[in-house]
């Protein structure tokens, strides 16, 4: 059901897509004809998350939900769209959740902090366990 | 009957789980020995009852009982048989079950084998056991009672999720069950020593083959899981940072520090306060991962059951658990005296760099799993995967593989840096001239690919070189098991580069006879013929695959179940020495065409030959330490 009022959101939102809709079918599980477009597409998919299924991205998911959007994916990729304003464009729509890759914000900072916090204080613990140079 | 005979023996054992708890704490009050006695035969009792609940719950998948309530959601008489018992625990109640099973009968193993402990610690350390499993069987029969009726029984049942129904699923459950569960024996221990006040270098030499059985276990479990997924999912794929996949990722990195810091604490009498919290730490990882997947918290294959009660009690039995024994730990710490301390260059200081490493990366995952439930809790919607654990995790697990490669070369006590370099001449050559010549002949394959086939390289040379200029004959089996486990690093992150560098994909749609390049490889899509199976109908394709002089046939199938209603691809995967040919088969698109999906992977299987090798290192070392062991113990009855 969430699956197909998403769908339905998704088609509703991008009238270009919806006009066009046998070509988006091809792309859903075909690749672009182009080697260095595709791998683009694809290296995107790999961290773009397929809403409706259970923490998988949509390159992954056999989901109609995933394939939409794969083909969307690579319909702007093939016109030339940067990978970075394609993101932007679906995280403006579904929001953050849809990004893998979360951006540096107020939200993420004490994630990105994390790993170097986690060394210094590793670091710092494991010093009690040296012998005092003399 | 049969599920009636199971509740009772379930509730018998949560009885004698209490009584296994009340003889623990009277054996440590007052030392007698028929409480001793007694508390290892209760231990025994307990796991013994908690197998047959077990046995009982898989006797009424197999004979599809469909008057209790779980067959009836779960299964279904026309599965294949395999499926109706691995069935069994293909859900979450049965999951649970063997959960405790496992938790029970790790218990009576430690009743009947541990010999070496002192005897308060020991009860002590069962008398924690059975608070744990007391815990998990009320969580079982007060909101998960496995064995409930349904009346009036309807005529069939609802069925199994077709992607489980794979023969992995008979096999990568209780593996990583064993291994999981298998970890509460260390944090049983490590409770036990704090209670006692008994945390030394005999602690560790009693704790350590438990935890490299659990090891073992986690090691084979994750490899075949990361496995299935692989040719299940269909998309080539072997690990997603998935919340669930995250979940047994984590007690293997805990316990792999422990494993490395419990032989410092058994051969130095150094880390005491570490060892312990490691331990602790670990079987917590194992119930966190527990109450991540089974509490509904997360959507997942892993998750069966979406119940927020489920998932409140998990969460209580995990804060009282972990709580207590962080707030003992913290009661206890000052007794524990600090043990030795080190030089900076010695396989000592090696091994805390290690753990060093090792506890960054678990703190990486554990972050990055949570971070997003915490977020959702403040109402911000954000999620977490590959491209951050690949950037926070993979630059320390690469100077993990350079610290591995080291670590053993480096002598016991106190080391020269001279010497460490010189040995480590071998390995550095390796590592230049392997990343040299992959640039002149493949080209720029990107940087972690690139490192990681480089460090690869480097690190199969370092681990093989403690057997140098040894009689073969001679080294002990632990050593033999730390040089083929190391290796089987090597080996795994070997295939881990490969499949990242060298991977081609095509996805296409074709009409029967047009060929397709992957690789080497040109593929034919010859015909689309009909299949039946035992519980579902499906279409099979038939790929003709040639490189040079070698034809190959491929039948990747879509298979239609009908109980629950669901299609599935089947992958068609064909193994050579160099790697592996994945292929799916896709939808028609109603002009004569099939979509196919195709991968040449070079390598691939690299990446579960060595945790393989890694589970094997761990078996040989396991063997080697306990026949020693055993050797020692004769020489001190003949004594």
């Amino acid at each position: 059901m969430r699956g197909a009022a998403l769908l339905l959101l998704l088609i509703v939102a991008t009238p270009a897509v919806a006009n066009t809709p046998l070509p988006s079918q091809r792309l859903a599980n075909t690749e672009l004809p182009d080697p260095a477009q595709e791998a683009r597409a694809r290296g995107l998919m790999e961290t773009l998350r397929c809403l409706v299924c259970q923490g998988q991205s949509i390159a992954d998911s056999d989901a109609a939900m995933a394939g939409d959007m794969r083909a969307l994916v690579r319909q702007r990729v093939a016109a030339g769209e940067e990978s970075g304003a394609i993101r932007s464009w679906l995280v403006s729509r579904y929001g953050d959740y849809v990004s893998y890759d979360p951006p540096l914000s107020r939200a993420t900072w004490p994630l990105y902090l994390a790993p170097i916090a986690l060394l210094l204080i590793g670091v710092a613990l494991a010093r009690v366990s040296f012998r005092r140079r003399r | 009957m049969i599920a009636e005979a199971g509740l009772v023996a379930l509730w018998l054992a949560a009885a004698l789980a209490l009584l296994q708890f009340a003889l623990g704490a009277l054996a440590l009050r007052t030392g007698r020995e028929e409480a001793m006695l007694g508390i290892r035969r209760v231990a025994v009792a307990q796991g013994l009852l908690a197998s047959v609940a077990m046995a009982c719950l898989i006797a009424v998948f197999a004979a599809s009982d469909m008057s209790v309530k779980l067959v009836v959601e779960n299964s279904h008489s026309a599965k294949p048989m395999l499926y109706k018992i691995a069935g069994a625990w293909g859900n979450h109640e049965g999951s649970m079950l063997l959960w405790v099973t496992i938790l029970g009968l790790a218990g009576g193993a430690v009743a009947m084998l541990e010999h070496r402990l002192e005897e308060r610690t020991l009860a002590a350390t069962l008398g924690a056991q059975a608070l744990i499993a007391a815990g998990f069987y009320a969580f079982l029969l007060i909101a998960s009672n496995p064995f409930a009726r349904l009346w009036p029984a309807p005529a069939d049942g609802l069925g199994l999720n077709p992607l489980l129904q794979d023969p992995g699923l008979a096999f990568h459950p209780p593996t990583l069950y064993i291994g999981y569960v298998g970890l509460s024996v260390a944090f049983s221990f490590a409770v036990g020593a704090l209670v006692t006040r008994d945390v030394g270098a005999v602690f560790a030499k009693a704790m350590r083959p438990w935890v490299l059985g659990a090891w073992i276990f986690l090691t084979l479990g994750i490899t075949a899981g990361s496995y299935w997924a692989y040719y299940e999912l269909g998309w080539g794929g072997w690990w997603f940072w998935d919340p669930v996949e995250n979940a047994s990722l984590m007690p293997w990195l805990a316990a792999t520090a422990l494993l490395h810091s419990v032989t410092v604490l058994a051969t130095r009498d150094g880390l005491r306060a570490w060892t312990v919290m490691l331990a602790v730490v670990a079987f917590s990882m194992s119930m966190i991962g527990t109450f991540l997947v089974r509490s509904g918290i997360l959507t997942s294959v892993h998750a069966f059951a979406v119940d927020p009660t489920r998932g409140a009690f998990i969460l209580a039995l995990l804060l009282i658990y972990i709580g207590g024994a962080l707030a003992l730990f913290a009661l206890r710490v000052g007794t524990v005296r600090q043990g030795t301390t080190f030089e900076l260059l010695s396989r000592e200081g090696g091994l805390v760099l290690n753990n060093l490493l090792l506890t960054v990366i678990l703190g990486i995952v554990l972050i990055g799993t949570l971070y997003p439930l915490v977020a959702a809790g403040f109402g911000v919607q954000l999620s977490i995967g590959a491209p951050f654990f690949n950037k926070a995790a993979g630059p320390i697990a690469l100077a993990l593989v350079i610290a591995m490669a080291a670590g053993p070369l480096i002598r016991w006590r106190r080391d020269d840096g001279q010497a460490v370099l010189a040995q480590l001449t071998y390995p550095t050559a390796a590592a230049c001239f392997s990343g040299a010549g992959l640039v002149v002949l493949a080209g720029w394959i990107g940087l972690l690919p690139l490192l990681g086939l480089a460090l690869s390289a480097g690190l199969a040379v370092a681990s093989v070189l403690p057997l140098v200029g040894r009689n073969l004959r001679r080294t002990p089996m632990f050593t033999w098991g730390m040089v083929v486990a190391h290796l089987g690093i090597a080996v795994s992150l070997a295939g881990m580069a490969c499949d990242a560098a060298f991977t081609t994909e095509r996805l296409v749609a074709v009409r029967p006879g047009e060929p397709v390049r992957v690789g080497p490889f040109s593929v034919t899509l010859v015909g689309i013929a009909p299949v039946l199976g035992e519980n579902w109908s499906g279409l099979e394709g038939r790929l003709i695959a040639t490189r040079d002089d070698d034809t190959m046939v491929l039948r990747p199938q879509q298979r239609f179940f009908a109980n629950p209603p669901t299609t599935t691809s089947e992958t068609a995967i064909r193994t050579m020495l160099d790697g592996q040919l994945y292929t799916v088969l896709g939808a028609a698109d109603g002009q004569g065409r099939w979509q196919l999906r195709l991968w040449w992977k070079p390598w691939v299987t690299l990446i579960w030959l060595g945790g393989a090798l890694i589970a094997l290192g761990g078996a040989l070392s396991l063997i080697g330490r306990v026949a020693r062991d055993r050797r020692a113990a004769l020489r001190e009855i003949w004594a």
